[in-house]
């Protein structure tokens, strides 16, 4: 598939951004386009531009075009980017822009990827506050000094946008592996002193599929779009599963 | 979108792919040369001459290529290993091709001092 539209002119010289947009399901093909370079326009608005002016049919996901919500991630030029917070100018190749959706995400139409394995993933890390069967009546007091508190605050600001997953060769060789979200959602968890489900969350991610797979090979904080680090979470869930067995669990 | 297409756009993205690629390959090419170097030390137990009769055939070109090769390789997987655990242990954030852009010059610059003295 390799259709060209044209589109108006160019506003503000440099002639028009090509755009190569990745068409179908798992097979399908890139189609490309010819859009209107505009003054700090970001590859969303790119998207949007090409589905309400040159084909409806282009199917992609957004909702808050502000950082916050983490639905626009897509591959951009090679490397997955939240695609709201990302300006043209920063990222095109000689005047063309590749957009292919997320990988190591089952397809659904276009630049839009099947979510779920990656929130299923987050349950099988145990990525949820477990209060136990009796939870404490009152406030827990938490100095925002604690070392355990600084390490959850590190990792906390995760917005669910799949950058990471995307970016992590694990993933790509084993589907099975919790993936650096997943696994950075639990360690802020290790590191909640009310939670009562540590036990069972270091077996949880100890497993073939879980934090001694990471190879540190750093990409998914190389590409997190909000600065955070799975990979040091990672190694962390990694010392405090070595000290779970120490300890004599399993 | 074939599993190639997929695999060689991502390959050029990734420095620490290639770190961890580099870390692995070194490290086969050392434990196939770690039982030879036992064979070498084990005929020291049948006497100096049939140690120094072994310690011969290292005066041939292909074998010190080979012993440069090593040295490299060694030196390679012991600057990619401190890179993991500096990462691990000390949360070392910096660019990622740029630190192992450093070790693999690191490793040159051991296998240039190798060739360099004469070894």
């Amino acid at each position: 598939m390799n259709t060209r539209t044209s589109t108006e002119t160019a506003p503000s010289g440099g002639g028009d951004l090509m755009v190569r947009v990745w068409r179908g399901a798992e097979a399908g093909g890139f189609q490309d386009f010819a859009t209107p370079r505009r003054a700090n326009q970001t590859v969303l608005d790119v998207v949007t531009e090409i589905q309400r002016e040159q084909d409806p049919t282009l199917a992609y996901r957004f909702a808050c075009r502000v950082g916050m919500c983490g639905s626009c991630a897509m591959v951009v030029n090679g490397r997955p980017r939240w695609t709201c917070r990302t300006r043209v100018a920063q990222v095109e190749e000689n005047g063309l822009l590749t957009l292919e959706p997320l990988r190591n995400l089952p397809v659904v139409k276009d630049l839009a990827v099947e979510m779920e394995p990656f929130f299923q993933k987050w349950t099988q890390a145990h990525g949820y506050f477990e209060p136990g069967a009796h939870p404490a009546a009152d406030f827990a007091p938490v100095a925002p000094s604690a070392p355990e508190r600084r390490e959850a605050d590190a990792g906390i600001e995760c917005i669910n946008c799949g950058v990471c997953y995307s970016a992590c060769d694990v993933v790509s060789w084993n589907p099975d592996y919790l993936g650096p979200a997943a696994l950075n959602r639990a360690w802020t968890l290790v590191n909640d002193v009310r939670d009562q489900g540590q036990d069972a969350r270091l077996a949880a991610v100890s497993g073939d599929a879980g934090c001694h797979s990471c190879h540190s090979h750093m990409s998914c904080t190389e590409y997190c779009p909000k600065g955070l680090a799975p990979t040091f979470s990672i190694a962390g869930l990694k010392r405090a599963t070595t000290k779970r067995i120490w300890r004599g669990g399993r | 979108m074939s599993i190639a297409h997929t695999h060689l756009r991502a390959a050029r993205r990734k420095p620490g792919f290639l770190a961890a690629v580099l870390h692995r390959a070194s490290g086969v090419a050392l434990a196939i040369f770690l039982p030879m170097h036992f064979i070498a030390l084990g005929t020291a137990l049948g006497g100096a001459d049939k140690l120094e009769s072994f310690l011969a055939i290292t005066h041939y070109w292909p074998v010190r290529v080979a012993e440069w090769g090593l040295v490299s390789a060694l030196a390679l997987h012991m600057a990619l290993g401190l890179r993991v655990l500096a990462i691990e242990f000390l949360s070392l954030r910096t660019r990622t091709g740029a630190l192992v852009g450093a070790c693999c010059a690191a490793a040159i610059a051991v296998g240039l001092a190798f060739l360099l003295s004469g070894a």
